[in-house]
């Protein structure tokens, strides 16, 4: 046993090969609630919960990265009101991978909630699940159900004086509920728009109270964390870069799928495990972690490992580990016009540069690919990509720029060249090949 | 209070060292040290939204710009709001505003006064970079008052934070995401909030305009002249615009210790009622039963003559005066003067009380027992008798705010309508039953008296007494009732008990003021009939002022029947109301807008104001009116030659303060205070039906009655006959059915509806209204029948 967990590939995907997975008895007998058990057996002290998630080197794997440990020490100790939220709100184009965690490892989160609650002495906690996913959202009802039956849930858990209680709760698929104040809101009824920050959620978040947002797979890590260390799940990664990610590989790959890799696996490694490049064509772009993270040539990218600090030197961000994979048949004008109609339609027109920018530089991307280009909007799109950018009340008004940035930095050439001659630079031959 | 030193946070602003309190946010900071920092969703009375990103400023050591108007002021900070960095982030947000926004300043009534106007002048570029189709947002129907360009809007969701944070409710809402956001209504619904036009003024830009000023003018046409609202006892300070001699709209003006920024939309739509065409323009005499037009000195001398006839044939107790508590202090006072040196007392502006048997223990002038401004710092709140949004807006919304804070309201009322705000505790109760609800709250309070008292009473006494800042507040309802000494008695008593500050809340303009000039029949010694004696007891002549007595009056038949008897009434009005079938005289007296003069408010502040118009036609200031009319009677001491010099005689500055008193000195004669005795009246009173008559927001003064906009607001609908189900299912009513009223005789046939806020055995139909003018006292016994259907006398042709 020891030998295994001492560097094991997988943590959260691992044993999922058997049938109806998703069932208590399934995760029973992977040794699910183990670390729960430990816990409640050893009475391990909350504090001593949240340094071990801190040595884990644990970093939040919704897309910004932030150090869970350190996250959990920011709950107030009060006794008063205080709410835990899992942000299942996957939205982010080319993102699959939590709604896998759910549907087939449902009581991994669970258990990973319920030793976050007692490790922030919290006694309420929401699942909200995207609202375009309603078998994964039955299935988390029924997992939660099946945990609450079997003693791991509710109150006097496992007849210690822990009490927890978790609903799932599910919002109607506007992207931007997966902001997490917009989440909140939209968890208490209200319409999902992001609030002004500061106050941030850990001191003014769900009705007010107290609360601590993470993603799905960040909890689904925590416990393994418990049951064997955090300097052993830290270990499994690199420095600053602990334990496995999952990375949900999309576009022109031979096999696309949620592969859960230690992070720093190198970028070659994981495309050889998507089964390569489909048809054997040239890799031209990788963004590397969802849509709103900056494009990166396909040539950058093969030097590159799969981690937090080696994709940021590469010049983008690993954001929440969707790899999209780009061949040359790609038209990166279409494609940049595909992403900013995304940003356009997805905005919730809350603040201004947001609200007027998207639809701008979604209508000037899209007269460049339409032929009506001119010259001077390359430049036009940079200057209002960058006027929206770092001016918006949450982080969308930069996952709209940055695409937009990184796509003409690194494609210039052929955004000139729909502009220049009304026609895409990719031959119609080679895009017949796609 | 100043907060220690040690407190202050110190930062500097574009290189300016300041020091601010805890908690302010860098756009309040700059604020106090005159640096403006250009923002369109802020607003001070408003949460803070952050939203439109205009007063992006550049703090140092922070890796982005940051909205002024959200990011806290911290020690140390320094920030810039004009360098080249906050500049461009500024003109990049207002370039995002106008990429889509119509630019239609030359049609736009906004123009001129318009923030996005003033700002693009200074961030704005001279030309777009956006060269595609602009957004295109349909129009809402917001109702009469408020006009709406939706393509305009900017989104800053100041009217949606308006509506939820001070008028109490949300009526408009942003829906839809992105460039497809809209500020729009409830499917179908108006915004129908008494304070909706405040939104207009929060309107940054031209999406929100004045429904009724729509392209009546531009704002650099308008001169901007200072008054005094003549309506509710609040009292607030407008901004009169005019043009060529016509008031072309109203506006606040600031006074943080009135009514802030805001005003109510009685206030701010009324002035159509001053270019009215029932404006009565010249003096007129009925003569041989036809009106006709003279002269002033034909009118005046006619009055004069007549009055001193009538003195001599029947002594001068037949002659009273039933004045409006809408006119000003000084017109009052000559009016009274005038009155009691003619010789007699006659003389009442209570004209919707009913009970007078308090008068002789009165101790003073009812007030609001507090200012205005303490309203919101109250914590246990108690009103009696209110239908508090409608009669009083603003007050409402000052407890609105006290609610916030964590007040507890709770009131006694014969219906129970929705006030918007939090409420602790209810008692609803036929208004024959008020006397022994609030009884109940009296015993709970007090440990030592005996009685019983009901679950909610108890709790409303312990929430009284728990309270730091607790207070009674007399609503109209429980002014106009009848047993409104005994109201006012047990209110005092619970006041003693629970340590709450006892406050009236002043139905009119000069409710106050009118009680400080004397017209009342008790003042200064001299005894006359009050408002109602002098109705039951006919008068051979009435001097009224201001007051449309078949509307304003508690009981509004036997009001019209005095007046028809009488055999001279001489109706001073800016309208031609109905006096015109029973006065023998009408004199065209000013409306507020077009005489100086002076409202004492209902905390006790009185408030010069000047004309801003001059009278129209031949109307002329009451004031001179009387002044005149003095003289032509020979009476001494009517020699003045300005308002302010009747104001200087009244020596007001000295009478006022002194004046103000809520106490009572002894138990009203008619009533032996024991919550037994006033059980038993109840149950006398069981045996009929009882009318709940208050008066509907738009139907309260003459001014209001003709502002025609307002006319058309879900708030001035066609009064109906509302009853709860009970009496519903014993009527035998079906839908679509009407309900024949009758009081003392008269009957009129209403639309009837259901309202389970009512209690048994009440009838609710509105007073002061045209349709409802034919029935009697606001709170006496009513009769209600099914009236006969249409398919009724099909049935019977059939047969």
């Amino acid at each position: 046993m020891s030998d295994q967990t001492a560097k094991p590939e997988q943590i959260i995907l691992a044993g999922l090969d058997g049938e109806r997975t998703w069932r208590l008895a399934d995760y029973d007998k992977r040794g699910g609630y183990a670390a729960l058990r430990k816990i409640l057996a050893d009475k391990m002290t909350p504090d001593a919960v949240i340094n071990e998630v801190k040595k884990s080197g644990l970093r939040g794997r919704g897309g910004a990265g932030f150090p869970t440990g350190l996250k959990w020490s920011f709950m107030p100790k009060h006794a008063g009101e205080r709410y835990l939220v899992c942000n299942s709100d996957e939205g982010e184009p080319g993102t699959f991978k939590d709604r896998d965690i759910m549907r087939y490892n449902p009581h991994i989160l669970i258990e990973g909630m319920a030793i976050a609650a007692y490790a922030m002495g919290i006694k309420v906690g929401y699942n909200y699940v995207h609202g375009e996913i309603w078998d994964v959202y039955q299935r988390m009802e029924d997992a939660i159900a099946e945990a609450r039956e079997a003693g791991f849930l509710g109150d006097n858990i496992l007849g210690s004086d822990f009490s927890f209680q978790l609903y799932n709760t599910h919002g109607y698929g506007a992207y931007i509920c997966g902001e997490e104040t917009a989440l909140l809101e939209s968890l208490e009824g209200k319409k999902g728009q992001p609030r002004f920050k500061p106050p941030f959620p850990a001191t003014f978040g769900l009705y007010g109270k107290p609360t601590t947002i993470n993603n799905t797979e960040t909890f689904a890590c925590v416990p393994w964390i418990i049951q064997h260390g955090g300097e052993h799940f830290l270990a499994i990664g690199r420095p600053n870069n602990g334990g496995t990610k999952i990375f949900s590989v999309s576009g022109h790959v031979t096999r696309p799928g949620n592969y859960e890799v230690p992070l720093g696996t190198p970028f070659a490694k994981l495309l050889d495990m998507a089964g390569g490049m489909r048809g054997g064509r040239p890799l031209k772009a990788c963004i590397p972690g969802g849509s709103s993270m900056p494009v990166l040539p396909g040539e950058v990218m093969l030097q590159a490992d799969m981690d937090y600090d080696s994709i940021a030197k590469a010049g983008s961000m690993l954001g929440s580990g969707a790899v999209i994979i780009m061949d040359d048949t790609v038209c990166m004008v279409r494609a940049l016009e595909r992403l900013s109609y995304f940003y356009y339609e997805e905005s919730c027109g809350q603040c201004t540069p947001c609200r007027e920018g998207t639809g701008w530089l979604y209508r000037v991307v899209h007269r460049i690919e339409h032929g009506q280009g001119r010259q001077a909007d390359l430049d036009l799109l940079l200057s209002v990509a960058g006027n929206i950018q770092g001016r918006t009340i949450c982080a969308f008004g930069d996952a709209a720029a940055l695409p937009v940035k990184s796509f003409i930095q690194h494609f210039r050439a052929e955004f000139q060249h729909h502009i220049d001659h009304r026609e895409c630079l990719v031959s119609h031959e080679v895009k017949a090949a796609a | 209070m100043n907060a220690p030193v040690q407190n202050l946070i110190a930062l500097e602003i574009d290189g300016k060292p300041v020091e601010v309190a805890p908690n302010t946010t860098v756009i309040e900071a700059a604020n106090q040290i005159g640096i403006f920092i250009p923002h369109f969703c802020y607003h001070r009375k408003l949460s803070i939204a952050a939203n439109c990103r205009m007063c992006l400023v550049q703090v140092e050591k922070a890796p982005k710009p940051l909205p002024a108007c959200a990011t806290p002021a911290t020690p140390g900070m320094k920030v810039h709001t004009h360098s080249d960095y906050a500049v461009d982030a500024q003109k990049s947000v207002m370039e995002f505003l106008l990429i889509n926004h119509p630019l239609d300043c030359p049609i736009c009534d906004q123009g001129g006064e318009c923030l996005l106007q003033d700002l693009a002048v200074g961030y704005g570029a001279g030309k777009s970079r956006y060269e595609e189709d602009k957004r295109v947002v349909p129009n809402k129907n917001l109702g009469p008052l408020i006009s709406t360009d939706m393509t305009r809007c900017i989104h800053c969701t100041r009217c949606v934070r308006f509506g939820q944070e001070i008028a109490g409710r949300m009526e408009l809402g942003m829906a839809g995401r992105g460039e497809h956001a809209e500020i729009l209504t409830f499917v179908e619904k108006t915004v129908d909030a008494e304070l909706s036009g405040n939104m207009i003024d929060l309107c940054p830009v031209g999406a929100l305009t004045s429904k009724p000023f729509r392209y009546t003018a531009r704002p650099w046409e308008l001169s901007r002249r200072k008054s005094i609202s003549p309506h509710c006892g609040f009292g607030s300070n407008l901004i009169v615009q005019v043009r060529s001699g016509r008031v072309m709209r109203v506006l606040p003006r600031e006074n943080e210790e009135i009514n802030e920024c805001w005003l109510s939309d009685k206030e701010r739509f009324s002035y159509e009622g001053l270019n009215s065409p029932e404006r009565l323009t010249r003096p007129m005499i009925k003569d041989g039963g036809q009106w006709r037009e003279c002269d002033w000195q034909q009118a005046l001398g006619f009055v004069a003559d007549k009055l001193k006839a009538i003195r001599a044939q029947h002594g001068a107790e037949q002659i009273a005066a039933l004045a409006s508590p809408h006119q000003t202090l000084e017109e009052l006072h000559l009016l009274q003067k005038l009155l009691r040196g003619i010789g007699s007392g006659s003389i009442d502006h209570r004209l919707r009380q009913s009970d007078f048997s308090a008068d002789a223990s009165l101790q003073g002038v009812q007030w609001l027992g507090m200012k205005i401004a303490d309203l919101s710092r109250l914590d246990r709140v108690l009103v009696i008798g209110s239908n508090l949004p409608k009669d009083h807006p603003l007050i409402a919304h000052r407890l609105r705010q006290a609610v916030k804070k964590g007040a507890a309201i709770s009131v006694v009322n014969p219906f129970d309508d929705n006030w918007h705000m939090a409420m602790a505790h209810k008692v609803i109760s036929a208004p024959h039953a008020m006397m022994a609800a609030l009884s109940e709250i009296v015993v709970s309070s007090n440990k030592s008296a005996n009685g019983q008292s009901s679950e909610t009473a108890a709790k409303i006494a312990v929430s009284l007494k728990t309270g730091q800042h607790s207070a009674i507040f007399l609503g109209n309802l429980a002014q106009h009732h009848p047993h409104a000494a005994q109201l006012h008695w047990l209110a005092q008593q619970l006041a003693q008990t629970t340590g709450a500050t006892l406050g009236f809340l002043g139905e009119a303009a000069n409710s106050v003021g009118a009680y400080l000039a004397g017209a009342t029949p008790f003042h200064r010694g001299a005894r006359g009939l009050d408002a109602a004696a002098m109705l039951k007891n006919p008068r051979k002549a009435y001097l009224l002022l201001g007051s449309e007595i078949e509307l304003d009056a508690y009981n509004p038949k036997l009001a019209m029947a005095a007046m028809q008897a009488a055999e001279f009434v001489v109706a001073l009005s800016a309208y031609r109301h109905r006096a015109t079938d029973y006065a023998h005289v009408m004199l065209p007296v000013a409306p507020f807008s077009e005489t100086s003069g002076t409202f004492v408010n209902t905390e006790g502040r009185a408030q010069t104001f000047n004309g801003v118009v001059p009278p129209l036609g031949e109307t002329r200031p009451a004031w001179k009116v009387l002044r005149v009319l003095g003289n032509l009677l020979g009476l001494d001491g009517f020699d003045y030659n300005s308002s302010e010099q009747v104001y200087a005689e009244m020596n007001v500055s000295w009478n006022l303060p002194m004046s103000l008193n809520n106490k009572l000195a002894s138990a009203p004669a008619r009533h032996a205070v024991k919550p037994d005795a006033d059980r038993a009246d109840a149950v006398a009173a069981k045996a009929g039906l009882q009318r709940v008559g208050d008066v509907p927001i738009y139907q309260s003064d003459p001014v209001v009655r003709r502002a025609v906009s307002l006319q058309l607001t879900h708030d001035a609908v066609v009064p109906v006959a509302s009853i709860n189900s009970p009496l519903y299912r014993r009527l035998q009513l079906a839908p679509g059915d009407q309900v024949k009223l009758r009081q003392e005789g008269a009957e009129i046939v209403l639309a009837v509806t259901v309202d389970d806020g009512l209690p048994n055995d009440t009838v609710r139909v509105a007073t002061g209204h045209p349709m409802t003018g034919e029935l009697g006292g606001a709170f006496d016994t009513i009769e209600i029948e099914r009236a006969a259907r249409v398919g009724d006398d099909a049935a019977m042709i059939q047969r």
